[in-house]
């Protein structure tokens, strides 16, 4: 499908980015991974994800930082003292030549350093800036902080995440900060489409409190249901509850079934067994929550799960349209030949590291596809080649290295 | 409200999604500026899409969770299609026509809308689209230049293209469920989440945004998959890249961080209007390094327990995180959590209430950023206060321009405006069962 040279549909926009850790590195990663070239401006000790796992060969080290690889794919970086007095002008010539600014400073830290909005509109009228924060510009929490956790608690859905007599508990790792960066890039997009469409620059005030109270990880449901009707969501009283609703038990793990489209004629199918599941009291309405009739279809149920692989169940199921997924773990899914198959995976070399396999395009667009074609940048390793294309001379930048500003 | 241009003015979306991440991608794209147009047939009834059954009984909407039954009042209401509580904030913003695709007359009508439309978002099951006569190939014959956005959950090769799934089966098979939830119970106790639905809408939006700009530059439309499974990768990042770089298959560490950092968990807390038991109620608390860790020693009246030198840098704390969390956790669990959250960021700490649906719309956060607004549904069921879009725009406001849509409430615009049907051809169409605002009264 693809001719050579075809190239991503954000083929000659530039990005300016200020972002840092999970959720704004994976927004300019979507740009980056879609053909926009991503100007990433590291301080001095770099994007704080350098200093996070996992490490490579469990050894710590800048270039070795598992999270940071994946978050800045196809990125140049560029490190930019930008409190040093010497950053102003050059800010301002980085400016010049961005289609976009990304930025994810603390609220108010930009303006502080005269580079906030307001200096860049002034500087470029026609320029979009997206401000990812945790709270957003205005609010008043605006200087608090979060982490995944504290997000995911506060103005995600987690309080109904888990069994009732435990707390609440988390996605994995930092899952909520990902919805957030996909999120945030639909809006960088909108705003970049305005611009190019009717030269319209304008701020992005990107909350990701806001984008988990009004995103669509069950919070939505779970507040609406609750102006509606006054009742709560709340967590499950304990595992596996309906009738093949949960996780269950099988010969060599577990597999994940939901009641959410609960039909007879299509489980015996998948069970094999067209005998049972006859009498008139399994077609009533409802009655994959009747606790009784539960138990006596886990009798059944749980004997044939035990005796059947993961992939055997979810073969039986797939044939028979029931909805089911087996527990796969990492090391099971990277030798998945489904995946595998369809080019999931991709491979980079990396001049450290060597060539390393990761999670490759989120999606498939066959006329301007994605593309690995660099590996996440060195330190400061374009820190030159950047300011060389914005005009900067060998001994403006000797200067600029000795006073500090670049490195 | 005077019609203002918002970034995706001008941009027709046909809206052919069912569940949540298709519905999510079109939600975005509506708010947006796009006119997303629902295509919906009064004959067939997609389930999860406008509530579990068409006609749930009184007493199913009285009983249950309130994002799931909830409906307004508590009653299912004349039409409970335009008001299931897990559907009905991704109606804001769309606009709704019924046409049979089923039938030669529906697939002709259909085919002129795509001729006016520029882009089509789907995720119904592998195949369904071909099945019905309105796959690709009948959308290029329509519009070459159309872009399509197609969401199987799987892909559309492979063994698992016609597994039928859900965000959370999808999930599983990527191995997020092994790596969540509580690391002491069995996995049996691991429960449903939606995150999968939640990244896969987003990237939705960003495709076909992206792909409309490929089309302004070449006058190219195409067909973009996006495996929803595939597209959940992201947020299992460290794990994968933890197994590729180092082949280590991490294992489930509930509340605690990925990164290693302690102490980050929940811990008990209250809050006003507590149960008599004062129960469940919690505050998160990560410290992220050793400075937080300084911030929450202030905050907790720097008691001597936590001065011990082993504690001042991260590797300490890591190593005595079960008695940090016993000894923070006696320290919260008389306290407000708002009281907490306020004192210990004022200390630098990232801290906050987990809040439970009761409380959203009073936080003083949700109500300062206005994230929701009064509108009123379909048939006079009543005002409710919904969510509006929430990505703020400095030039170009995003808002409601549209409350949540019912079933065929856009028809007379559809047929007449968009597609330029006679008042007598609508009459006709109406007659023939294309158009209406029912479905059938056999469907359950």
């Amino acid at each position: 499908m693809t001719g050579a040279g075809a190239v991503g549909p954000l083929d000659g926009v530039t990005v300016l980015d200020l972002t840092e850790h999970i959720a704004g590195p994976y927004c300019t990663k979507l740009f980056a991974d879609f053909g926009a070239d991503v100007i990433k401006i590291e301080p001095p000790g770099g994007d704080p994800s350098r200093s996070v796992g996992p490490w490579y060969r469990g050894t710590p080290g800048p270039e070795r930082s598992g999270t940071f690889f994946y978050f800045n794919t196809n990125k140049r970086s560029l490190v930019l003292d930008i409190e040093h007095p010497e950053a102003l002008p050059v800010i301002e010539r980085l400016i010049e030549r961005a289609d976009i600014v990304v930025e994810s400073q603390p609220a108010g830290r930009l303006d502080a350093l005269g580079i906030g909005w307001e200096r860049v509109s002034s500087l470029r009228g026609n320029l979009p800036m997206v401000s990812i924060t945790p709270f957003g510009q205005d609010s008043p929490y605006r200087d608090y902080r979060i982490s995944d956790l504290v997000l995911y608690g506060f103005a995600g859905e987690m309080y109904s995440i888990g069994v009732q007599d435990r707390e609440p508990v988390k996605m994995y790792g930092t899952a909520s900060l990902v919805e957030c960066g996909a999120a945030a890039a639909t809006g960088a997009m909108a705003a970049l489409t305005a611009a190019e469409l009717r030269g319209e620059g304008q701020h992005v005030d990107f909350a990701m409190a806001d984008a988990q109270f009004n995103g669509v990880d069950r919070r939505h449901a779970a507040t609406i249901g609750y102006e509606f009707a006054g009742r709560q969501s709340l967590r499950a009283p304990g595992p596996a509850a309906g009738m093949l609703s949960g996780v269950y038990p099988c010969a060599d793990g577990y597999v994940e079934f939901s009641g959410a489209a609960f039909r007879i004629p299509r489980l015996n199918e998948m069970l094999g067994r067209p005998d049972w599941l006859q009498e008139e009291k399994w077609w009533q309405p409802g009655v994959n929550l009747i606790p009784d009739l539960v138990d006596e279809f886990n009798g059944m149920f749980l004997p044939w799960a035990l005796e059947r692989s993961k992939r055997e169940i979810w073969e039986a199921a797939r044939e028979a349209k029931v909805l089911c997924g087996p527990l796969f773990s990492v090391d099971e899914l990277f030798e998945d030949t489904h995946f595998s198959d369809r080019g999931f995976w991709s491979t980079v070399d990396h001049e450290e590291l060597g060539e390393v396999r990761l999670p490759g395009r989120p999606l498939i667009m066959p006329a301007s596809p994605w593309s690995l074609r660099r590996p996440p940048p060195r330190l400061g390793e374009h820190t030159d080649e950047v300011l060389s294309e914005c005009g900067f001379g060998a001994g403006e930048l000797t200067k600029l290295r000795e006073s500090g500003a670049i490195a | 409200m005077p019609a203002m241009t918002l970034p995706l003015s001008g941009v027709r979306v046909i809206d052919l999604t069912v569940v949540w991440a298709g519905t999510f991608a079109t939600t975005l794209l509506a708010d947006l500026g796009a006119e997303v147009i629902k295509v919906e047939n009064m004959h067939v009834w997609q389930p999860m899409t406008r509530g579990g059954q068409a006609r749930p009984s009184p007493e199913l909407v009285k009983a249950g969770a309130g994002w799931a039954t909830g409906y307004p009042h508590s009653e299912p209401g004349p039409r409970p299609w335009n008001y299931c509580p897990t559907f009905v904030q991704q109606y804001r913003n769309k606009h709704s026509m019924t046409v049979d695709l089923l039938s030669e007359e529906g697939r002709e009508i259909f085919a002129r809308l795509v001729a006016e439309s520029d882009a089509l978002v789907e995720n119904n099951a592998t195949g369904t689209l071909e099945k019905i006569g309105i796959g690709p190939d009948f959308l290029r014959a329509a519009r070459e230049d159309l872009v399509m956005l197609r969401m199987p959950a799987y892909g559309s090769d492979g063994p698992y293209r016609f597994a039928r799934a859900l965000g959370v089966h999808l999930e599983s098979v990527m191995g997020h469920t092994l790596l969540r939830g509580y690391p002491d119970l069995d996995p049996s106790y691991i429960t449903s989440i939606f995150s999968g639905d939640y990244v896969a809408g987003a990237h939705g939006a960003f495709a076909v945004m992206s792909a409309l700009r490929h089309r302004r530059r070449t006058g190219e439309g195409q067909l973009i998959e996006l495996a929803q499974a595939e597209c959940a990768g992201g947020m299992l990042a460290q794990a994968f890249m933890d197994y590729s770089f180092n082949g280590v298959v991490q294992g489930r560490t509930g509340n605690r961080s990925v990164d290693g950092c302690a102490p980050y968990n929940l811990y008990p807390a209250r809050s006003e209007g507590d149960g008599a038991d004062g129960g469940d109620r919690w505050i998160s608390i990560s410290v992220m390094d050793d400075e937080q860790w300084i911030g929450l020693r202030e905050a907790m009246g720097d008691p001597e327990w936590a001065r011990d030198p082993e504690l001042r840098y991260n590797e300490g704390r890591l190593a005595r995180h079960d008695e940090l969390d016993a000894r923070i956790g006696e320290w919260t669990s008389t306290r407000d959590d708002y009281e907490l959250m306020h004192l210990l960021q004022s200390h630098g700490v990232p801290a906050a209430p987990v809040l439970d649906s009761s409380r959203i719309y009073d936080d003083a956060h949700v109500q300062h950023r206005e994230l929701n607004e009064v509108h009123e549904l379909y048939d006079g069921v009543g005002a409710f206060r919904f969510n509006k879009p929430f990505i703020r725009f400095s030039e170009t406001p995003l808002g409601i321009r549209k409350p949540p849509v019912a079933l065929g409430e856009d028809n007379e615009y559809v047929y007449r405006e968009v597609l330029g049907y006679s008042e007598a051809e609508f009459a006709g169409l109406r007659e023939r069962g294309h158009i209406g605002m029912d479905y059938d009264p056999e469907i359950p």
